[in-house]
C-alpha cells in the first residue's frame, strides 16, 4: 500500500518533469503518451487504494513520512502522505478525471505546437493536487494549494500571446492570493492555539479543546487582532480565516471573479482544474478540518450563508451568459456553493458526495463543450451555434447526460436517478433539516438556484444543439464529430454521471456512512443530520424536482417554442438583464476599489512619499543646504569618497589612540 | 583541522587573487582573459574552501567555532575571528555568489576589467570579514571599509546617474557610521573589552542599552534598508553594474540584518524588546508601502530593488519577534533573498546585455524566442512571490508565524504582502515575458548562452532545493539561535524583576 500511494503521488511529477524538460527532445507524441500513460496507471492505482481504504477496516489514517521539511523551535513539519477515506475519494476524483483529460487533450490539442509544455503543466497540476489531498499538516496543504494555483496560472496563461489570457492568469493568481492571505493567518492561528499544525495533533486535541459544558465559563485565552477571545471565539476566528482561503480557491461569492475569466485557458484545463478538482479544494479543506469547524458554530453559519449566496448569485448570472464555457463556469461556481451549504450545516458527507458526482458530470459538460467548440471552428458564443444535434450526435447525447445529471433528473421517492439527483437533493434536504440559523435561508436559495440551474442548462442545450443553425455556412460546412480519443473520455464520464449517485449514495451519505468514512470526517455526537434528512416532509423532497421541471419547461418555451421571448424580456427588463449580464458589476467595482486605487496609491507613494518627502528633505535637501552654505558648486564627483575614507580612518585612529591611552592607564 | 586557520584563509584568499591580478597586464585581449580566469579561479577556490567551514561546523555547538585570536598592538583590540550558526551560512552565501559575479561581468564590463575585479575581490574579503569578526573594532573596520569598493564599483562602472546614486548611498551611510563608532567607544568604556563573545555576556545598563541600540539601529537600518531610509537602494541598484547589484542585494543588505541579530538582539536585549513595536511598525510600513511602490515602477531593476526593501521588512519583523521561528525565519529569508534577488538581478542583466535598456515597456513577448530564459525567470519570480516549494516561501512563512506569535496585528498587516508581491511580480512577468513578440528590436534576441545557463541554472536549483529541503540551514542555525533567545529572555526577565523590585 505504501509504495502504491507513493506511486500515485509521484508518478505525475515524474511525468511532468519528463514532458517539461525532455519534451522537445523526445517529441510531442512521446510526451503525450508518457504523461497520459502514467496518469492511467495512477488512476488504476487510485481505485485500488480507494477500494482498500474506504472498504477496508483500518480505523486510523495511514501516514507515510517522506522527508523533513521545516523544523524551527516547536514547529515541526514533515513532508508526509496521509491517506484516509476522504483522501481516497479525492484520489479517485482527481486521477480519474485527470487521466481522462490527458487522453482527451491528445485529440483536442492536436494542432498546438506547445503540446509537451501543456502536458507537463497538466501533470504538474495533478501532482500538486495530490500533495494537497494527501497533506498531513496544514503547511503541506498550503504547498499543494499554491502549487495548484501555479499550475492553474500557467495553464490559464497557456496561450500567452493573447493579452486576455495573460490577464486572466494574473487575476486568478492574485485573487487566490487574497484567499491565501486568510489561509496563512488561519495556519498561524492554529499553531498558536494547538502548538502544532500537524493534523494528528490538532485532531487529537480538538475534542477536548472547548471547556466542557457546565464548567466554569472560559476566561479569555488568546488575543487575536485586538479581540480577547475564549476558546470558542478563537476557534471561530481561525476557522473563518481558513474558510477565507477556501473561498478564494473555490471561487465563492466576493472572491469568485477569477473563475469565469479562467475560461481563457484551453477547455480541457477548464474541465480538470476549474470544474472537477482544484476548485473543490476549498470544500476539501473544510471537510478535512471538520474536527475544528464542527466546534465553531459561527464559522459554520458563515460558511452556510456564503455558500447559499454563491449558489444563488452564480446561477442568476448563468441565466444570461452567451459564452458556452462561461455558462458552465458559473454553474460550477453555483454548485460549489451547494457544497459549502452542506458543509455549513454539518452534512460533510453530502458535500463530498456532491464533490464526487459533480466532478464526473461537470467534467463531462466541459469536455462536451470542448467537443462542440472543436466542431464549430473555435466558436464559443452560443448565439452563433444552434442546430448542431444532427451533426455531432455523440457529443449531443453526452452533453445530454451531463445536463440530466447536473439538473438532478430522477424519480422522486425512489433510488432511481442520475448523479445529481442523489447528491444535490441530499444537500437541499440537509439544508432544510439542519438546526442552523441560516437553514431556511439556505434552503430557499438552493431551491431557487436549482430552478435556475435547470433553466440555464437546458438553455445551453437548446441554444447549442436545437433550432436552426446560426453559424455561417462556411463553419457549418466544417462541423465534424470529434475523434475517438476525445469521445472515449466522454463515454467514461457519462457512465459515471449516470451511475455514481446510484452506486455510492449509501456510502457517502446514507446507511454505510460511518463504516465508509471511519475517522475521516468528524461530527459531534449531537450532529444527527444524516438521520434528520430522512424525516423531512414530502414537499421538501419534491421541491428540487419541481424546480428542475419548471426550469426545463421555461427554457423549452423560451428557446424552442417562442424564441422571440428572451429578446423581448431582455429589452423590457434591460436594467436587470444588464445587471446579470455584467455579473452584478463585480469586476467594475473591484477594478475601481482595488486595482485603480492600489495603482494610484503606489504612484502617489513613489512620487510624493519617496520622491518629494524622503528624498526632498533627506539627501537632496541636504545637498541643497550644502550648496547654499558654501555658496559655490561643490564638486561631488569623487571628492566625497576620499572624505569618507578619510573620516573613517581618522575615527579609527582616534579610537585606537584613545584605547591605547586607556589601557596604559 | 582545528589548528588550521580556515576562517582567515577563506577571508584573505581573495587578496591573493588581488596580488595575482596586480601582476597581470590589462592591455590585450589575452590579458583580459587572464584577468577573468584568475578571478574566476580565485572565487571558486574560495567557495570550495569555505565549504570546508560548513563541513567542519558542529551543529550542536551553539557557541563560536574555529576561533582564532591574535592581540593587536597591546590595545585590548585583537584580531579575533570565529563563526557560529548565525554567521556561518552568510560566509558561504558570500563565497557562493562571487563566482556568479565574475561570470556576469565576463562581457558586460568593457573598461578597466582588472581594477573592476580587484575591487570585487577586495569586497569579498571585507564582506567575509564582517561575518567572521569576533572583535567589535575589527567588525567596524570590515563593515565600513566594505562600502568603499562598493562606492567605487557604482561610481566608476555604473550607469549615467552613478554620481547621484553613490552620493545618496554615501550620505545615508555616513550618519549611521558615525553613531555606530561612538556607540562602540561607549561599549568599550562600559565593558572594558572589544571582544564580541565577551560583550555578548556583558549586561549593559538599561538606560545605556537604549542609546546604544539607537546608534546601532541608525547604521543597520540604512544597510537593510528599512523604510524610510531606503531611497538610496533603488538608485544604487539602477546605476550599479549587474554584478554590483548582485553583491548589493545578495550580501550588503544582509549586513544590517546580521548586525541586528548579533548586536541589537544579542547585546541590548532590553532595548530590543522596548523598541520592538517601533521596528514592527517600520517593517509593516516597508512591506506594504514599498510593495505598492514596486508595482508602479517602470524600470525593471528599480522594481526588484523595491521588492528587496519589502522582503527585508519581513527580516526585521522576524528578528524583533524574538522567537525561534522569527529569528530562524529571518536568517533563512536573508539567505534565500541573497540567492533569489541576486538571480533576479542576473536575469535583468541577461536582457540588459542584449538591449541596453531596463525599461519594462521596451520588452514584451520574450518567451517566444527566449523560452529557457522565461523558465528561469519564472522560477525566480515565483520564489520572489513566496511560492511554497521555493526558498522564498520558507523564510516568509516563518517570519510571519513568528510575528503572529508576538503580535497578531503585525502579522495581519504584513501578510497582505503576499498579495502585493504577487501583484507586482506577476505583472512584471506578464509585461516582460508574455504577450506576442511585436517589437522589432526584440525579434533578434537569442536565448540563454552557455555562460548564462551556467549562471542561472545553479541558482534555480538552489532556490528549489532549499524550498523543499531547508533542513541543512535550520540544523546549522538552531543551536545558536536557541542560545541567543535564551539569553534574550533571561535578560528581559531579569530587567522586569529589577523594575518590579524598584517599584
Amino acid at each position: 500500500m505504501d509504495m502504491l500511494i507513493k506511486a500515485i503521488v509521484f508518478l505525475p511529477l515524474i511525468g511532468a518533469l519528463i514532458a517539461g524538460f525532455a519534451g522537445n527532445s523526445i517529441g510531442a507524441k512521446a510526451s503525450e503518451y508518457v504523461t497520459s500513460g502514467l496518469m492511467v496507471l495512477v488512476a488504476l492505482f487510485s481505485w485500488i487504494v480507494f477500494n482498500g481504504v474506504a472498504f477496508g477496516h483500518e480505523e486510523e489514517a495511514l501516514v507515510i513520512p517522506v522527508l523533513n521539511w521545516i523544523q524551527s523551535g516547536n514547529l515541526d513539519v514533515q513532508w508526509a502522505l496521509r491517506v484516509d477515506t476522504l483522501t481516497a475519494v479525492m484520489f479517485v476524483v482527481v486521477n480519474t478525471v485527470s487521466s481522462l483529460v490527458h487522453i482527451y487533450s491528445i485529440g483536442y490539442m492536436h494542432h498546438d505546437p506547445h503540446r509537451p509544455r501543456f502536458f507537463a503543466y497538466l501533470s504538474l497540476f495533478t501532482f500538486a493536487m495530490l500533495m494537497l489531498v494527501t497533506s498531513d499538516n496544514l503547511l503541506q496543504m498550503f504547498f499543494g494549494w499554491e502549487g495548484v494555483g501555479l499550475a492553474s496560472y500557467l495553464l490559464i496563461g497557456f496561450w500567452y500571446k493573447k493579452p486576455s489570457a495573460s490577464a486572466a492568469a494574473m487575476k486568478a493568481f492574485i485573487v487566490n492570493r487574497v484567499g491565501d492571505f486568510g489561509f496563512a493567518l488561519g495556519i498561524f492561528g492554529v499553531f498558536v492555539l494547538f502548538g502544532s499544525i500537524n493534523m494528528e495533533t490538532i485532531f487529537a486535541a480538538a475534542p477536548t479543546f472547548l471547556p466542557a459544558e457546565g464548567a466554569e465559563s472560559a476566561a479569555a485565552m488568546v488575543n487575536f487582532f485586538g479581540m480577547n477571545l475564549d476558546a470558542e471565539g478563537a476557534l471561530n476566528v481561525v476557522c473563518l480565516l481558513l474558510f477565507m482561503g477556501a473561498m478564494g480557491k473555490s471561487a465563492q461569492f466576493l472572491l469568485h471573479t477569477w473563475l469565469p475569466d479562467a475560461m481563457e485557458g484551453p477547455t480541457p484545463v477548464s474541465a480538470l482544474i476549474h470544474a472537477a478538482t482544484m476548485v473543490t479544494a476549498g470544500v476539501f479543506l473544510v471537510a478535512r478540518m471538520s474536527p475544528l469547524f464542527e466546534l465553531a458554530h459561527t464559522a459554520l453559519l458563515v460558511v452556510t450563508i456564503i455558500g447559499a449566496i454563491t449558489a444563488f448569485f452564480a446561477a442568476t448570472v448563468g441565466l444570461v451568459q452567451n459564452d458556452i464555457k462561461r455558462v458552465i463556469a458559473y454553474s460550477t461556481c453555483s454548485q460549489l456553493g451547494y457544497m459549502f451549504v452542506a458543509l455549513g450545516v454539518g452534512a460533510y458527507g453530502a458535500a463530498i458526495f456532491h464533490l464526487f458526482t459533480h466532478a464526473f458530470f461537470k467534467a463531462l459538460l466541459f469536455l462536451g463543450a470542448g467537443s462542440v467548440i472543436h466542431a464549430v471552428s473555435d466558436e464559443q458564443d452560443m448565439r452563433h451555434m444552434g442546430g448542431l444535434r444532427k451533426h455531432i450526435p455523440v457529443t449531443y447525447w453526452m452533453m445530454m447526460i451531463g445536463t440530466l445529471a447536473l439538473t438532478g433528473v430522477g424519480i422522486p421517492f425512489t433510488a432511481i436517478g442520475t448523479a445529481g439527483f442523489f447528491s444535490k437533493d441530499a444537500i437541499i434536504e440537509s439544508s432544510y433539516a439542519a438546526h442552523s440559523a441560516a437553514s431556511g435561508f439556505a434552503f430557499a436559495l438552493l431551491v431557487i438556484a436549482a430552478l435556475f440551474t435547470s433553466f440555464y442548462s437546458w438553455r445551453l442545450t437548446f441554444m447549442t444543439f436545437h433550432g436552426k443553425p446560426r453559424a455561417s455556412a462556411d463553419v457549418m460546412h466544417h462541423v465534424h464529430e470529434s475523434p475517438m480519443v476525445m469521445l472515449v473520455p466522454l463515454f467514461i464520464l457519462g457512465f459515471g454521471a449516470l451511475l455514481a449517485g446510484f452506486v455510492f449514495h449509501d456510502f457517502f451519505f446514507g446507511e454505510e456512512y460511518s463504516e465508509f468514512w471511519k475517522s475521516a470526517l468528524f461530527t459531534l455526537p449531537d450532529n444527527e443530520i444524516i438521520h434528520h434528512v430522512h424525516e423531512v416532509p414530502a414537499w421538501v423532497k419534491l421541491s428540487p424536482f419541481v424546480a428542475m421541471l419548471l426550469g426545463l419547461v421555461i427554457a423549452w418555451y423560451m428557446y424552442i417554442v417562442s424564441p422571440q421571448t428572451p429578446k423581448r424580456l431582455a429589452s423590457q427588463y434591460h436594467l436587470l438583464y444588464n445587471f446579470l449580464l455584467n455579473k452584478w458589476y463585480f469586476d467594475e467595482i473591484y477594478d475601481f476599489l482595488f486595482v485603480r486605487s492600489a495603482k494610484w496609491l503606489g504612484r502617489f507613494l513613489w512620487k510624493q512619499g519617496d520622491g518629494r518627502v524622503i528624498d526632498g528633505y533627506g539627501p537632496n535637501g541636504v545637498a541643497a543646504r550644502v550648496m547654499d552654505i558654501t555658496g559655490r558648486v561643490v564638486r561631488l564627483q569623487t571628492g566625497y569618497l576620499y572624505h569618507y575614507a578619510f573620516a573613517m580612518l581618522i575615527g579609527i585612529a582616534a579610537l585606537v589612540t584613545w584605547m591605547m591611552l586607556g589601557s596604559a592607564l | 583541522m582545528s589548528e588550521w586557520p580556515i576562517l582567515s584563509l577563506v577571508t584573505f584568499l581573495p587578496l591573493v587573487g588581488v596580488l595575482a591580478l596586480l601582476l597581470t597586464g590589462d592591455k590585450t585581449a589575452s590579458d583580459r582573459r587572464n584577468v577573468l580566469s584568475v578571478s574566476l579561479f580565485v572565487t571558486l577556490a574560495t567557495f570550495a574552501l569555505s565549504l570546508l567551514i560548513w563541513v567542519d561546523f558542529d551543529n550542536a555547538n551553539p557557541g563560536f567555532q574555529m576561533m582564532e585570536k591574535h592581540a593587536w598592538l597591546n590595545t585590548g583590540i585583537s584580531y579575533a575571528v570565529g563563526v557560529d550558526g548565525i554567521s556561518m551560512l552568510f560566509v558561504i552565501l558570500t563565497t557562493f555568489l562571487m563566482p556568479f559575479c565574475v561570470l556576469a561581468s565576463w562581457f558586460a564590463v568593457e573598461k578597466r576589467i582588472k581594477e573592476y575585479m580587484i575591487a570585487f575581490l577586495i569586497l569579498e574579503t571585507l564582506m567575509i570579514g564582517v561575518f567572521v569578526s569576533l572583535d567589535i573594532v575589527l567588525f567596524y573596520v570590515f563593515f565600513e571599509a566594505g562600502l568603499i569598493p562598493m562606492f567605487i564599483i557604482i561610481g566608476v562602472w555604473g550607469g549615467k546617474d552613478r554620481v547621484y546614486a553613490s552620493y545618496k548611498f554615501f550620505l545615508y551611510t555616513l550618519l549611521g557610521s558615525v553613531l555606530m563608532l561612538l556607540a562602540i567607544m561607549a561599549m568599550y568604556w562600559d565593558a572594558g573589552t572589544t571582544s564580541i563573545p565577551d560583550l555578548l555576556q556583558h549586561p549593559f545598563p538599561v538606560q545605556m542599552q537604549t542609546w546604544l541600540w539607537l546608534a546601532f539601529f541608525a547604521s543597520f537600518a540604512v544597510k537593510m534598508p528599512m523604510w524610510p531610509v531606503h531611497t538610496w537602494l533603488p538608485d544604487a541598484h539602477v546605476q550599479a553594474p549587474t554584478a554590483g547589484s548582485v553583491i548589493l542585494a545578495g550580501i550588503l543588505l544582509k549586513l544590517g540584518g546580521y548586525g541586528f541579530i548579533r548586536f541589537s538582539l544579542g547585546m541590548f536585549p532590553v532595548a530590543s524588546d522596548y523598541f520592538a513595536p517601533f521596528v514592527f511598525t517600520l517593517s509593516v510600513v516597508a512591506i506594504i508601502y514599498t510593495s505598492l511602490v514596486a508595482m508602479m515602477q517602470e524600470d525593471i531593476k528599480k522594481l526588484i530593488a523595491y521588492s528587496s526593501v519589502a522582503h527585508m521588512g519581513y527580516v526585521t519583523m522576524g528578528i524583533f519577534a524574538a522567537n525561534a521561528q522569527g529569528v530562524q525565519g529571518a536568517i533563512f529569508q536573508m539567505l534565500s533573498h541573497g540567492i533569489v534577488s541576486a538571480a533576479l538581478f542576473l536575469c535583468v542583466g541577461v536582457v540588459y546585455d542584449r538591449l541596453h535598456t531596463r525599461e519594462i515597456d521596451a520588452y514584451g513577448g520574450l518567451v517566444n524566442n527566449m523560452p529557457k530564459y522565461a523558465v528561469a525567470f519564472m522560477v525566480f519570480t515565483m520564489a520572489n512571490v513566496g511560492l511554497p516549494g521555493t526558498s522564498g516561501f520558507v523564510g516568509e512563512f516563518l517570519t510571519l508565524l513568528g510575528a503572529f506569535e508576538a503580535n497578531t496585528y503585525v502579522a495581519l498587516f504584513a501578510t497582505t504582502g503576499v498579495i502585493l508581491s504577487a501583484a507586482y511580480a506577476l505583472w512584471l512577468y506578464r509585461r516582460v515575458i508574455w504577450g506576442a513578440l511585436e517589437k522589432e528590436k526584440l525579434k533578434a534576441l537569442l536565448d540563454l548562452s552557455a555562460r548564462e545557463k551556467l549562471i542561472l541554472y545553479p541558482l534555480a536549483a538552489a532556490t528549489i532545493f532549499f524550498g523543499v529541503y531547508p533542513a541543512p540551514v535550520f540544523d546549522a542555525t538552531a543551536a545558536s539561535v536557541d542560545l541567543l533567545l535564551k539569553n534574550y529572555t533571561t535578560a528581559i526577565e531579569a530587567a522586569q524583576n529589577v523594575a518590579l523590585t524598584m517599584n
